[in-house]
């Protein structure tokens, strides 16, 4: 999204109006991207205001010829990292999916807990970009760019984040 | 290559299994966001200050209260 250089200008130099305009404008992309992250409505909609606390107070190292999106995104994600380091949890599953991998319904329920523990009990680093990567499938391009790494560093994470899922459920009693 | 078959069901469980989240932003962020920043700052009390300088004067001038702080830590 294209945004005029004064507004960025007026940003940089402290301006609220200018933030507000901001705020108003990319509140609904943080929070999208966020909530892909923590999967959860609530925990998204608070990480939405801190991220655009911590824009807020970082206004005067933003240089306005930058993408205002492409930052936000940044510290969004950093955001959304910081708070699953701390609130690790399982993740919520669906009570049924006609087109889940294993038959038994039974079966399928139990495997579907372990899985939700053991995604929830990833580091959250690895669980970020597995969860960036395999379930909402956005572009390795994209989430390299957010995270501030390589390709080939996300990539690493989802390869390691999948082995150690397997590893995990393996403990669990599940086999893939 | 069981290792490399392992993984694509595990990926292929991961997209069946995980509940997909509603990513609409349902109110305007902006009055919760005003609250925030018109929060005030944690303010350090005076005398927090005061003994912050008290101890500060005392490493400089009395340079072997040192030990003693740091016993104290």
């Amino acid at each position: 999204m294209e945004q005029p250089s004064e507004l960025l200008q007026r940003f940089a130099r402290g301006d609220l109006d200018a933030f507000e305009s901001l705020f108003r404008q990319f509140q609904g992309e943080v929070f999208r991207w966020i909530v892909r992250m923590v999967r959860e409505h609530g925990a998204a909609e608070d990480l939405t205001i801190e991220t655009f606390w911590r824009i807020h107070r970082a206004h005067a190292r933003f240089d306005p010829e930058r993408n205002f999106a492409a930052w936000a995104r940044r510290i969004a994600t950093n955001t959304a990292l910081d708070y699953l380091k701390v609130a690790r949890r399982e993740v919520e599953l669906p009570e049924d999916l006609p087109g889940s991998a294993l038959g038994d319904p039974g079966v399928r329920r139990d495997v579907r807990e372990r899985l939700g523990k053991a995604f929830g009990e990833l580091p959250a680093k690895l669980r970020v970009a597995a969860t960036l990567a395999l379930i909402e499938e956005e572009p390795y391009q994209e989430i390299a760019d957010a995270l501030g790494i390589s390709v080939g560093a996300v990539k690493l994470r989802v390869f390691r984040a999948v082995r150690l899922l397997r590893k995990q459920l393996k403990q669990l009693g599940v086999e893939p | 290559m069981n290792d490399q078959k392992d993984d694509d069901k595990i990926r292929q469980l991961l997209k069946q299994n995980i509940r997909p989240v509603n990513q609409e932003l349902e109110s305007d962020l902006w009055p919760q966001m005003l609250r925030r920043l018109e929060e005030r700052p944690a303010a350090v009390p005076w005398f927090d200050w005061a003994l912050g300088a008290v101890v500060v004067l005392s490493i400089i001038w009395v340079p072997s209260t040192i030990p003693m702080l740091l016993y104290h830590l």
